[in-house]
């Protein structure tokens, strides 16, 4: 065992863990962050996306201790200060983002680095940037939606793939 | 996954040390290397992580060709090349997916030489250098086989040499689920030569088509392998695909790849 520290959404934590603990373990079972989801556990589906140091990463797929000292941001560090949706998360809900809401932390993680990276996507440009976020229930219809109008675009008839 | 320790070294000399401990095994961007030890395939006491040595990392220009540390991610080979070498901006920024880039390494990816894996073929295209801690091979002699490669125990990959083509292109037939390559095809173009670097077709790994190396020296067209088709002995078969489909689709890429960089 070995003492980990970071700096999980402006908080600095500290705990111990194994060599084999994942980051996502280590956010759900040492700080109890469970936003953070477990889906698939073979970096294929992007539920437990988080980012690391300013980049979207798998915490299923990164160890805890390879996160020691770094700055982490997960879907609890997404509000807005006074605790209201962002514009992200509010676009999911407004545009009916999601059903089950499983994947849908590791979907605004990912969408909200898409728009740092490219302001204003075109739809092609955000189901590419998805291909690592896997949802089961929407068809990414209203994902696609939601991120289009929350990167302040007109949402053209967006057809279902 | 079976317990291990995990070490952080922050220089390669310390790695190196760290490195010779019974069953100690490099871990780099881990994209590979932590599903297989969730599945317990395998079992190292010691996991040396490369992520935190700086002299790992970056792309410098040297006489004509790329120079790439082992640790450099795919995500920042996309961005970095993206002006001095799109055909290889182009081939690590369709890896996997944003995040996946964002963590597996070059040096990764070479060291584990998955048949399907993209960079051996702009390797073996380009003519590039595997640079270790102790030697610089040859892609020509690096790459040995499924998994295997000339890397020796106890030797990491540091970095790549890549000659930077006049025009190059890669083109990936995608298998859906994995995003992997069932073919891929990689075609680079320097004066007075071609290289033609093919993955996830063969059974012996990534090869060059020198066939259509030499046809596309003296015509750097689609037209000149019009009647060329590649045999599909020794290409692999699984559920994704025949040898006789994987060797239509070197031609059908390779093709491609050649049209995309005229």
């Amino acid at each position: 065992m070995a003492m980990i520290s970071m700096t999980v959404n402006g908080k600095t934590h500290s705990a111990e863990a194994e060599g084999r603990t994942l980051l996502v373990e280590f956010l759900r079972e040492k700080l109890h962050l469970t936003g953070t989801h477990v889906g698939c556990d073979t970096s294929q589906c992007g539920a437990c996306t988080v980012h690391v140091n300013g980049q979207n990463v798998k915490a299923c797929t990164m160890f805890a201790a390879e996160a020691d000292g770094a700055e982490v941001t997960t879907i609890e560090g997404m509000a807005n200060g006074d605790g209201s949706l962002n514009v992200m998360q509010q676009a999911f809900q407004d545009h009916h983002g999601l059903q089950c809401g499983f994947c849908t932390p590791g979907m605004v993680m990912s969408a909200t680095k898409l728009l740092e990276e490219n302001p204003k996507p075109s739809e092609q440009e955000i189901r590419d940037y998805l291909q690592g976020n896997i949802c089961r229930c929407t068809g990414y219809h209203n994902i696609i939606k939601a991120i289009l109008a929350a990167s302040g675009q007109d949402m053209p008839a967006v057809a279902a793939e | 996954m079976y317990d291990f320790e995990l070490t952080r070294p922050g220089t390669l000399d310390e790695a190196l040390a760290a490195l010779r401990a019974e069953d100690a095994q490099p871990l780099s961007g881990g994209q590979t290397l932590i599903p297989t030890l969730k599945q317990r395939l395998a079992m190292p006491s010691v996991l040396v992580s490369l992520t935190g040595i700086e002299e790992l990392r970056g792309i410098t220009r040297e006489d004509g060709a790329l120079r790439i540390g082992g640790g450099t991610t795919h995500g920042q080979i996309a961005r970095e090349t993206a002006d001095s070498f799109p055909g290889l901006s182009h081939l690590a920024g369709k890896i996997g997916d944003p995040a996946v880039r964002n963590r597996g390494t070059i040096g990764g990816s070479l060291a584990n030489n998955d048949p399907s894996a993209c960079y051996p073929a702009a390797m073996m295209a380009t003519g590039g250098t595997v640079i270790t801690n102790n030697r610089e091979i040859a892609a020509d002699d690096y790459f040995q086989g499924m998994f295997t490669t000339a890397l020796e125990e106890d030797e990491i990959v540091t970095g790549v040499r890549i000659p930077v083509p006049q025009s190059s292109n890669y083109q990936k037939f995608e298998q859906p689920a994995s995003r992997f390559p069932l073919v891929g095809v990689f075609v680079a173009r320097f004066d007075g030569r071609v290289g033609v670097g093919v993955t996830g077709a063969s059974e012996g790994g990534v090869f060059r088509w020198r066939e259509a190396e030499e046809a596309l020296g003296s015509d750097f067209t689609p037209e000149a392998l019009k009647d060329m088709s590649h045999p599909a002995d020794g290409m692999i078969s699984d559920l994704h695909g025949t040898a006789e489909y994987r060797a239509h689709l070197i031609a059908v890429m390779t093709r491609r790849a050649v049209a995309a960089a005229t």
